[in-house]
């Protein structure tokens, strides 16, 4: 591109060590980007990824190493600093302003202005529809972004990095909680992207995704770089083994289900979004004990308000949910956990952790307020501590400890806090929105084996999942979601991935 | 149907002044002018004060040592102007003060991340200790305080003439920076960052906005804001300075931004709504009404200020990020 030899790399670490207090994140992390190449790192929870990649935006300031920009040092004090050297990131925690629109977060600090810092709002919507079309990530411009579920929210942060037009690109965990075809595009996109000379960093746990897109691949564990490789010397298994250091069941193993009586029942709901269009419309559908219902959808048709209508999270316009032949349409949150529903939110940091508190405390967000975690209005250290270290274990929680702040953890191991909370809950029901989101495939292995787990005991198991994926090897039963309501309901036997898909994105004129 | 019922309350309040107002006016057409003039007097430091938080708290900092940096500038305004006979320069030093005491607060609260409410605290309880101690007795303004502005026939209306067109330049002024400030909020760069870094920093910070620059700007200018409050007491109000002046406008300034849900609008109606309550309280106690009872009058603003910010401001939503100093790890 410039007067550079082709061999000079675009963004080279050298020697990198960061810590946090105790914990080494990143040790000795040497790491060369091309020019034109989507160079993928992996690694299990925690491995230090995020770490490593904060460090290169300028977010992270390194302890000790090197960061070189198209061969020269550079200093990286800010993310400022990373902007002017043109990289761009899509972070893995969203860094989207809840309250300002999808067009004002997208050109935040590059605004399009009738001169003299007067904002042009109009142009920056016509360039943000321009950028979500070329890009095929449709997206409504002038949407508050707090509104919008965490797929769409993922959409704006892919677009807002997009939009800055960067020589090198950095994307941590992009594809999370995209549909299979949104991540195809993407990929597409990221391809077309490296052909055009940029140089691409990606994150993912998917391995699907590594193979299909990468051109060099580093694998982290522990905070150092474990290996390099290419897609072309090795396949999903040996990725696996080489992120976690054994081998790894890529299948569940899953019994026929033995569904007893019905649990669950949604009685044509009626729900409104946050800005009173209506969401869920006129859905209804039966959960039996024993059996998982998975639900496929494109984000944004209505799974969202679904779940948060059956959690008592948001108010039911009409219709009814039944647990057991209760009615708890209109119970509180509290009321309806304690009657036996577990629930994982899609939205991990708003929904699902207090950040600030302890890992423990977390641990015990549905039940710290009755025996044995409290008596008499007194909590029980004791009790709450031993069930921690045992969950800490159990799913793997890559800790220092656990009275350590859970924002401190690393995306997939906040993950696993929520997911063990809420599968040791001991509940009849339990709805799960994207319950692997982030989390790593040693880990996915486990979480699976627990859900179904569950359902071998009995639980009713309600599961949402962008990830189809993930619904056609858990769910007994599949439910596709189209503009809030149920399009299609089958057995898990008798309906195709290409079938889902067609539902999913046409409704029932595509079956 | 949204509008109505989003903006019930202003449309109630002001559908009832502008009716009492009417129904007042029709057989006391004096009291009324009197009563609605002095309510935008009273209002004006109100406005600058709240302003002053809005520029503060949308860029994530609490201000509560709004009421300190208006007395200190009401005092270096006074000082300034009595010594060099020329009130510009007066305003001007106000103005200055605010800004460097704006400054201050920037780096307590900003640079050393310390406790915002605590920073705040520090410039009132230093306002009040350096214009007690240097206060001296006797002095005053050669040329007067500011005079009035006339507009030629605009001046003449009846009610409106008297009440919005004869009044002295930093009112003109405030009434002014209202809307600049509104659109410069909403409609510049400026504006967009600063509502950005106060609601989520982090994010601002990842697309190359810096935090402490928006910060300090914004406490910088926000403290010129409450200087010219400042300058307004004692330039143009009253035309000296006296020992705590101020009496409470600058914490009653932090109610009124609240109530105008940290929007300069929003802001100049609450504000208008307090000043209304003092002028009439002002007239009770000239009139001699429930003469009986003057403490009770004098309440009046502080019992409005209650029954609103306990009342109506229920949902409003502060910046999610105010008082929390920013730092990246
Ligand atoms: N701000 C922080 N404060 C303290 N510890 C931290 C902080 N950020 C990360 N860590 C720790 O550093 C380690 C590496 O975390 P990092 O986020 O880089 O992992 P990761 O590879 O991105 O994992 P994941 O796949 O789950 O996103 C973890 O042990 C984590 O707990
Ligand atoms: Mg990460």
């Amino acid at each position: 591109m410039d007067d550079a030899t082709p061999q000079t790399p675009a963004l080279e670490a050298i020697g990198i060590g960061k810590r946090f207090d105790t914990v080494i994140a990143n040790q000795d992390v040497n790491l060369r980007i091309e020019k034109g190449q989507i160079h993928a790192l992996l690694g299990e929870n925690g491995a230090g990824k995020s770490t490593l990649v904060n460090i290169l935006f300028g977010l992270y300031r390194a302890d000790e190493g090197e960061v070189r920009v198209n061969g020269e040092p550079v200093r990286m004090d800010s993310p400022h600093d990373a902007i002017e050297h043109r990289i761009g990131m899509v972070h893995q925690h969203f860094q989207l302003v809840p309250v300002l629109t999808v067009a004002e977060n997208i050109v935040l600090g590059n605004e399009p202005t009738r001169g003299r810092g007067l904002l042009d709002l109009d142009r920056a919507a016509d360039e943000v529809t321009e950028l979500a079309e070329r890009f095929s990530l449709a997206i409504d411009p002038g949407a508050t972004v707090e509104d919008l579920p965490v797929g769409m929210q993922q959409r704006v942060e892919i677009l807002r990095a997009l939009y800055r037009k960067a020589d090198i690109l950095i994307l941590d965990e992009p594809t999370a909680v995209l549909t299979p075809q949104e991540t195809d595009h993407l990929l597409e996109v990221l391809r077309g992207l490296a052909a055009e000379g940029v140089a691409i960093v990606f994150i993912t746990h998917k391995l699907r995704e590594v193979l299909a897109v990468a051109d060099q691949v580093t694998v982290m564990r522990g905070g150092r770089v474990v290996g390099t490789t290419t897609p072309a010397e090795t396949d999903q298994a040996g990725l696996a083994e080489m992120m976690v250091g054994r081998s790894v069941v890529l299948r569940v193993a899953k019994t026929e289900a033995r569904p007893g009586a019905g649990v669950l029942e949604i009685r044509d709901l009626h729900v409104r979004d946050d800005r009173d269009r209506p969401a869920v419309d006129g859905l209804s559908l039966e959960v039996r004990s024993g059996e998982i219902f998975g639900i496929a959808g494109v984000d944004g048709n209505g799974q969202r308000e679904l779940v948060e209508a059956m959690t008592g999270l948001r108010t039911i316009d009409a219709g009814a949910v039944l647990l057991d032949d209760t009615d708890i349409t209109g119970c509180t949150p509290r009321e309806i956990s304690e009657l036996g529903v577990a629930h994982v939110p899609e939205d991990r940091e708003k929904h699902g952790l207090i950040g600030p508190h302890s890992i423990a405390d977390n641990l015990v967000l549905n039940r710290y307020f009755r025996p044995p975690y409290a008596r008499r209005g007194l909590r029980q250290h004791a009790a709450i501590n031993s069930d921690a270290e045992r969950l800490v274990t159990d799913y793997d929680i890559r800790t220092e400890s656990i009275g350590a702040p859970a924002r401190s953890l690393s995306g997939g191991n906040k993950q696993k806090v929520i997911t063990a909370r809420e599968l040791s809950h001991g509940a009849r029901l339990l709805v799960a929105s994207q319950p692997t989101r982030g989390i790593d495939v040693g880990s996915i292995e486990f979480v699976h084996q627990q859900i179904v787990g569950q359902r071998d005991n009995g639980v009713a198991v309600l599961l949402v999942s962008a990830e189809l994926d993930e619904i056609l090897s858990l769910s007994d039963r599949i439910g596709v979601i189209f503009k809030g309501r149920l399009v299609a309901i089958a057995d898990a036997g008798d309906i195709d991935r290409a079938t889902i898909g067609r539902l999913m994105t046409a409704g029932s004129d595509a079956a | 149907m949204s509008f109505l019922t989003r903006y019930r309350w202003w449309i109630v309040t002001a559908a009832f002044f502008v009716a009492f107002t009417l129904f007042t006016a029709e057989f006391q057409q004096a009291q009324t002018t009197a009563v609605l003039a002095a309510t935008l007097r009273q209002s004006t430091p109100l406005v600058l004060g709240a302003l002053c938080g809005i520029m503060c708290e949308r860029s994530g900092v609490i201000n509560i040592g709004i009421e300190g940096q208006m007395l200190m500038s009401a005092f270096a305004g006074f000082i300034v102007a009595s010594s060099t006979g020329d009130l510009l320069y007066g305003v001007a030093a106000g103005i200055a003060c605010g800004m460097i005491m704006g400054a201050f607060l920037a780096f307590l609260s900003v640079t050393l991340q310390g406790d915002q409410i605590i920073a705040g605290t520090v410039l009132n309880i230093a306002a009040i200790g350096l214009t007690s101690f240097f206060f001296q007795q006797g002095r005053s303004l050669p040329t007067g305080k500011t005079s009035v502005m006339r507009f030629g026939a605009l001046s003449d209306l009846p009610i409106v003439g008297r009440v919005f067109f004869t009044n002295r330049p930093l009112t003109y002024l405030t009434l002014l920076l209202v809307p600049v400030i509104w659109y410069a909020l909403f409609r510049t760069t400026w504006g967009l960052r600063t509502r950005a870094v106060g609601e989520h920093p982090s994010a601002a910070e990842t697309v190359g906005v810096s935090v402490v620059r928006i910060r300090y700007l914004n406490l910088i200018l926000g403290g010129g804001l409450a200087g010219l409050g400042g300058a307004y007491l004692s330039l143009e109000a009253v035309g000296s300075f006296e020992r705590l002046m101020t009496n409470g406008k600058g914490f009653v300034a932090l109610a009124v931004m609240i109530f105008g849900r940290w929007n300069p609008v929003g802001a100049w109606g609450a504000a208008l709504l307090f000043g209304y309550a003092n002028a009439v309280q002002t007239q009770f106690q000239f009139r001699g009404w429930l003469a009986d009872d003057p403490q009770f009058i004098g309440m009046m603003p502080f019992i409005v200020t209650i029954v609103v910010v306990a009342g109506f401001v229920g949902r409003a939503r502060p910046p999610a990020a105010i008082g929390q100093p920013y730092s990246r790890e």
